[in-house]
């Protein structure tokens, strides 16, 4: 599993170049409690840095933008109507969406798992 | 922890702001409110009356009237009609206690130093603290420490013994739900606080759950849904205006603005505060636009306060919409990122107030 600064993890699936991509549990619980998330459709070509999804908590609006330039393959729709899933299990069942990445190789530039904790200590 | 009004405040505490806003809503929440401003208005003659016909000058309320250990809802006006703040009158016998905002204090103390000080002698209370216990379990929590509040109604005012120190309670909120406000002094704020805390039904809730118990309860946060730029008219404020101080009433006008809010009050005005409920999930928030249509090309008013509403389980919000596009039931669009979205005007507030008339 790889991060972002930005407080998403992506990781690798069983399909070459494609990647799922969430928001860490160190954001979920800064977040506060999600009541609102709107998913990017399906076809959508992004480029890192665009503003793909939203998610709102209680507290406040937040964007969640593309790690990396690619295509989106593939989005978690049950949560649009679950969104506490994300706060329950955000590396797991509160995943956002899939991404075939342009350049598999983007994917070795991302913090590693040591790298992120020393981010958010 | 966030800066607000020159006062670190806590957003949440451990509860987190879902649960604690359901907590208020279920059971009790306790508020430390310090921030705001208290302050004693005393008349000069010995009359309280006279401190109330002074404030009357600075505010379109009837609080000549007002009847000894009551209280009441005001706010400031200015020349244009405007709102300069809002703030909590009662009345304590020999003299006027108020609580303003925290943003305003200061700016209020001048005013009524510039306007009041013939009449009355002003004094900001520094060395008490205030808090608030908000909730339907309030009044048994409360009434442990002291019986008596048990007998208080909605805006009733007394002083209380609470663990040993004279308290000033008020039964109002800023919530929509039973409960107290405690002003207490400094010394003794930090045990009285824990001793509440200590019963299973009290927990402390932060400014992020205040924020949206008063939105669900159609309450306004001045700076964001009133201000200078509102009427009282415009902001639907208008209940808190007693007759007395509207045309044809024994002591109408004499406030800044009198002639303008008066000139609202009998031919209406443009614009008008209403409650807003999106039909999707998406909250939409302070400074969103609203539009009448899907297409029209210009905005027709603006979100000032909107959020998630944790006990009506759907996004809340209210704002200013032209008056043609007031009335409950009328669909308007909001613009979200780009994208129009619908929403209906509704009355306020989303969750019954559950007061002791």
């Amino acid at each position: 599993m790889k991060f972002t600064e930005e407080h998403e993890w992506l990781d690798t699936t069983d399909e070459d170049g494609v990647v799922t991509i969430g928001i860490t549990e160190h954001a979920a619980e800064a977040l506060g409690e999600l009541v609102f998330l709107e998913l990017p459709e399906v076809g959508t070509k992004v480029v890192k840095g665009d503003e793909v999804a939203v998610i709102e908590s209680v507290k406040a609006a937040s964007e969640i933008l593309a790690p990396l330039d690619g295509e989106i393959v593939e989005v978690n729709e049950p949560l649009v109507d679950n969104v506490t899933l994300v706060n329950d299990d955000p590396t797991g069942k509160g995943w956002f969406f899939r991404i075939k990445l342009d350049n598999p190789s983007d994917m070795d530039d991302l913090l590693d798992e040591d790298a992120y904790k020393a981010l958010i200590e | 922890m966030v800066p607000f009004a020159g006062y670190e405040m806590p957003v949440q505490y451990p509860l987190g702001v879902l649960k604690e806003h359901l907590q208020t809503r279920q059971s009790a929440g306790l508020f430390d409110v310090s921030h705001m401003g208290q302050v004693r208005l005393t008349p000069k003659s010995g009359n309280v009356q006279d401190a109330a016909l002074a404030l009357e000058t600075l505010v379109p309320m009837n609080l000549a009237d007002l009847a000894p250990n009551r209280q009441r809802y005001a706010f400031f006006t200015n020349d244009t009609g405007g709102i300069l703040d809002d703030l909590m009158v009662a009345n304590r016998g020999d003299h006027l206690f108020l609580v303003v905002n925290a943003a305003c204090k200061g700016a209020d103390f001048e005013h009524m130093k510039k306007h009041l000080s013939d009449r009355c002698t002003l004094e900001v209370i520094a060395d008490r603290a205030l808090i608030a216990l908000q909730g339907p379990k309030a009044e048994t929590v409360l009434a442990r420490l002291a019986p008596e509040v048990a007998e208080m109604r909605f805006m009733d005012v007394a002083t209380v013994t609470l663990n040993g120190s004279d308290c000033w309670v008020s039964r109002s909120g800023y919530t929509g739900e039973d409960g107290y406000e405690i002003s207490v002094p400094e010394a003794d704020a930090v045990a009285l606080t824990r001793a509440l805390l200590a019963f299973e039904e009290v927990e402390p809730i932060g400014l992020g759950a205040r924020d949206s118990l008063r939105l669900e309860a159609g309450l306004c946060l001045y700076g964001h849904d009133i201000d200078t730029g509102t009427t009282p008219v415009e902001a639907n404020l208008v209940w808190a205006m007693q007759k007395a101080r509207r045309a044809g009433g024994e002591r109408a006008g004499g406030f800044p603005g009198a002639d303008i809010i008066l000139d609202q009050l009998a031919n209406g005005c443009a614009r008008k505060r209403v409650g807003i409920r999106p039909d999707g999930r998406a909250p939409m928030r302070d400074g969103t636009m609203l539009f009448a249509t899907e297409a029209a090309p210009e905005p027709m008013g603006h979100i000032t306060s909107g959020g998630f509403g944790p006990s009506v389980g759907h996004p809340v919000a209210m704002g200013y919409v032209d008056s043609a596009h007031a009335a409950p039931g009328t669909t308007i669009f909001a613009e979200l990122r780009g994208k129009r979205l619908p929403a209906t005007v509704v009355n306020l507030p989303f969750t019954p107030a559950n007061f002791k008339r």
